[in-house]
């Protein structure tokens, strides 16, 4: 346990450094998410310990966005000014996105050879590692 | 009497009030969210809202001294970001042999949530401050936080705009997806999963395993395809 939120929160500072070092436009977290995906990928597998560690922390995520939430009250002026733009855009937005992602993946697995339909049932996880 | 006073003035000024305010009223979302049979429209942080502002505001106690205790938990959105590398190295490994579709879907449907809010939002004369905090609504809270945090808009925005894009991609995704005829499960996966990542996710598993698992996939490539691109869109559009 103590491990993994080491080694999580050295890829969180290593992302803000990386940011603040090079001005790249993007949040720490993010970059300190890339580092340890490319770790992830350089040694093969996760560990168990690391699993249950991001579980506890994911399997709650949503309790994290509550104190932002909450910060809404200082910005009830600036919503019912532009809540309507802000609603239909969201809408529209939202029907769009669902429509192209799909659109595309149906339009690129049809000219796709190789790819194989309904092997739904192959849950069993092939350890690709070694 | 005059105790009690003094009980409450000094557990005012402490964190842990609010702290612990912060996770009750986020176990009683909860509660209502599961006996509810996890129904999208009430969710647990939109119900943890709704209990806690009010109570601010009746006790006329500032954001900022609320922040004093919440900050705790607040805190934890940065390695919860990081720690999101795991499931989506592990939902890789299980779809290798569809990467490429998979990128190019997910990447075509970022660029569309991103361009389609902004521009649309542009055209009915939003405000600069609420487009920076619409143009991430498709991707997961803590990412379009930081997001928003980084482009100068205000993340308490973002945060509620993300909950509410969830909900209703949660909700509409499979009647668009049936009313365009996409059958296959990892197309419909990838398309709720991009439009409204988290929340939308947990729906696709409801439904079917595969496209729960492309859901989670989806979420976390277009959390990297917008943390990285967006700024630079912004940058380029304005």
């Amino acid at each position: 346990m103590l491990n993994s939120l080491t080694l999580i929160l050295c890829c969180q500072l290593a992302g803000e450094f990386t940011v603040k070092a090079t001005g790249i436009t993007a949040p720490g977290p993010v970059i300190g998410m890339i580092f340890l995906l490319i770790i992830l990928l350089i040694k093969g597998s996760v560990q168990e310990d690391l699993e249950t560690t991001a579980n506890s922390l994911l399997s709650n995520l949503s309790l994290l966005f509550v104190p932002a939430g909450v910060g809404l009250m200082l910005h009830f002026q600036l919503i019912g000014k532009e809540w309507l733009p802000i609603t239909i855009s969201l809408i529209i937005s939202t029907i769009l996105t669902i429509a192209v992602t799909g659109l595309m993946m149906v339009w690129l697995t049809n000219n796709n050879l190789d790819e194989t339909t309904n092997k739904h049932k192959t849950d069993n996880k092939k350890e690709s590692s070694n | 009497m005059n105790e009690f006073s003094e009980i409450w003035v000094y557990l005012r000024a402490s964190p842990l009030m609010h702290l612990t305010l912060t996770l009750v009223a986020y176990q009683i979302g909860n509660w209502i969210y599961k006996k509810t049979n996890l129904n999208p429209l009430f969710n647990p942080v939109l119900i943890a809202m709704i209990i806690i502002v009010p109570i601010l505001l009746i006790s006329k106690t500032s954001y900022i001294d609320y922040f004093q205790g919440a900050q705790f938990v607040h805190f934890l959105l940065g390695p919860a970001t990081v720690a999101l590398a795991i499931p989506l190295y592990q939902q890789f490994e299980k779809v290798k042999q569809s990467a490429f579709a998979i990128s190019v879907s997910v990447l075509t449907g970022s660029l569309t949530a991103m361009l389609s809010a902004i521009y649309i939002g542009k055209l009915l004369n939003s405000s600069t401050t609420a487009l920076i905090s619409l143009a991430p609504k498709s991707t997961t809270t803590p990412v379009a936080m930081g997001i928003t945090e980084q482009l100068g808009g205000l993340p308490s925005l973002t945060a509620i705009l993300v909950i509410v894009t969830g909900i209703l991609g949660a909700m509409i995704g499979p009647l668009i997806l049936n009313f365009l005829g996409i059958k296959n499960k990892k197309a419909r996966g990838l398309a709720i999963g991009t439009a409204s990542h988290g929340i939308g996710t947990a729906r696709a598993y409801q439904i079917n395993k595969t496209a729960g698992t492309f859901a989670g996939l989806a979420m976390g490539i277009n959390a990297l395809a917008t943390a990285l691109l967006l700024p630079l869109i912004w940058q380029w559009l304005f």
